[in-house]
């Protein structure tokens, strides 16, 4: 059974800078976003993330889920409306700044991304290298977290070679790699049996519980429920209040 | 034991870039071709060069004197006080009159050598050698033979030395032009490459920009792949360059190709920086053009 989030759904009266940004994780005050000339996908949007939170985000095929995530990981920007992001207005950071803010956050995409001409080692490996570690330094973790998501004898293999279940417990082991202050994960059980979805809800507990701030969209009901953790419902791009879901 | 205890560590990470393609081969191909034009065209250049600066030296280093006989002088006694007046002047090193049938050699190609000479007054000519280093000026020698009470003109080829002069910078320019011109093809050969290259790897920069890496970064992959690839070219362009050069300058004996175009074996040496030269260019158009690119992605 799932409870419905303890988001705020007004508007706060904050002013938008950065000094009213302190706190949350993730700050959304009035986001819209629309691509193109199109009607908005998202409308309205305003709630907050707390540090160290776990939230489950639900709702129909094309209620916004996606493009939301997207917004979060700095893949889009909003139409309108404040994003913030670990105390920042992401309308203010300089072109320069957001590589920095995109390594504290961890994505496990719904088409999962995956290189395919790196193995399995290098796929994962990809955010610590990019943060500039050394392989000597990050080559037991990562193959250690292979082991533990399973893949420890597919090491070498490149993603073409592997199932889709194992390319998504390949695509969920390069986002937490790098042990992220934000995981963002778009239907990441979509491809694996329920047993290894819940092995990999508990790997998300396990890093939210070491810090991480946790946010699922998931069509998965029973794994949602299963989770006890609050959800934020979208229907038509907007959120809906505790109880008005379905309503 | 497991397969994982079995596996060798580790010790060196996979390229992000995706192995070289065919499309690779044909660029390395392109810009290996636009190399040993503007190589050859460097050699033709520093050709050029040595033979305006020889035909200077030439030219600029003598001077002839046409002397006319005053009153009851003789044309052979003008032409010997010409000759020890300019003998004695600062930056020549050797004046002499010549003799008249050196005189008639040189007039032999255009009257020919069926007696028209015998009646023609064949001017006296005096032979001046000038120090090369601090050759004597026009004016100096006409004040000396002034001095000295003689009647004649100094032709210094002045003239010649001229059109030599313009004639060497002209070929010397053109043959700069044509490698620069060489170079900014192969820049925007890198440059429609690297556009390619990011097009056609548009899920890999997403990837990796959503991981977190730099512009520069993903731009400096785009760098040192097209920095590699012109390099190769550039080597294999200076060695067929280096190739045809040698070729030309065995066919033409020591003199090289032609008298026209001589060619040494040193000319050679500047072919060696090609491959950089390439690589630097290649990689300066693919960085601006990754970066340019890059600033347009989310």
């Amino acid at each position: 059974m799932s409870r419905t989030a303890d988001v705020r759904l007004t508007p706060t009266d904050a002013a938008p800078d950065e000094q009213s940004l302190d706190g949350p994780i993730v700050r959304f005050d009035g986001v819209g976003l629309r691509y193109g000339r199109a009607p908005e996908v998202l409308k309205d949007l305003t709630f907050e993330l707390e540090p160290g939170s776990f939230h489950f985000l639900t709702g129909a095929s094309g209620a916004g889920k996606s493009s939301l995530l997207r917004l979060i990981d700095l893949a889009l920007r909003p139409s309108r409306g404040l994003i913030g992001l670990f105390g920042h207005d992401v309308a203010r950071l300089k072109r320069d700044e957001l590589p920095f803010m995109r390594r504290r956050i961890g994505v496990v995409f719904q088409d999962k991304r995956l290189l395919d001409h790196l193995s399995a080692f290098d796929n994962v490996s990809l955010p610590l290298r990019l943060a500039g570690r050394r392989i000597k330094d990050y080559r037991a973790d990562v193959t250690e977290l292979l082991t533990w998501v399973g893949l420890n004898e597919r090491i070498d293999a490149r993603p073409a070679a592997l199932s889709g279940g194992e390319q998504q417990r390949l695509a969920i082991a390069r986002a937490v790699v790098g042990r992220p202050e934000l995981l963002l994960a778009d239907e990441p059980t979509g491809d694996v049996d329920q047993a290894m979805a819940l092995r990999i809800l508990r790997l998300f507990v396990e890093l939210n519980r070491l810090g991480t701030t946790v946010l699922i969209a998931s069509h998965d009901e029973q794994l949602v429920a299963r989770s006890g953790r609050p959800v934020l419902h979208l229907e038509d791009g907007r959120l809906i209040p505790a109880g008005a879901a379905g309503a | 034991m497991s397969g994982l205890l079995r596996r060798k560590p580790r010790d060196r990470v996979a390229p992000l870039l995706p192995p070289e393609d065919a499309r690779d081969g044909a660029l390395v191909f392109v810009v290996a071709v636009l190399c040993l034009l503007a190589c050859l065209a460097v050699v033709a250049a520093i050709g050029a060069d040595r033979a305006a600066h020889g035909w200077r030296t030439q030219l600029s280093g003598s001077a002839t004197v046409l002397v006319r006989p005053r009153g009851d002088e003789t044309a052979d006694g003008a032409a010997a006080r010409a000759a020890e007046a300019l003998a004695g002047v600062k930056g020549v090193t050797e004046a002499a009159a010549l003799e008249p049938e050196k005189a008639k050699a040189l007039l032999e190609p255009w009257l020919g050598r069926d007696g028209v000479l015998d009646d023609l007054p064949i001017p006296r000519l005096v032979s001046v050698d000038l120090d090369p280093r601090a050759p004597a000026s026009l004016a100096t020698m006409t004040q000396a033979l002034k001095a000295a009470a003689v009647d004649a003109t100094i032709d210094d080829h002045s003239l010649w030395l001229k059109d030599v002069l313009r004639a060497g910078a002209i070929a010397r320019a053109f043959a700069i032009g044509v490698a620069v011109l060489m170079a900014a093809a192969a820049a925007a050969v890198t440059v429609f490459a690297t556009r390619a290259g990011l097009t056609a790897r548009q899920d890999l920069v997403s990837v990796l920009h959503l991981a977190g890496a730099e512009d520069r970064f993903i731009a400096g992959l785009f760098l040192a792949r097209f920095a590699r690839m012109a390099a190769l070219a550039g080597l294999i362009g200076a060695l067929a360059a280096a190739l045809v050069a040698a070729a030309a300058r065995l066919a033409g004996g020591g003199a090289g190709l032609t008298p026209i175009l001589p060619l040494a074996w040193t000319d050679l040496l500047p072919l060696a920086l090609c491959p950089l030269a390439a690589a630097a260019v290649a990689a300066a158009a693919a960085r601006a053009t990754a970066m340019g690119l890059l600033k347009n992605m989310a």
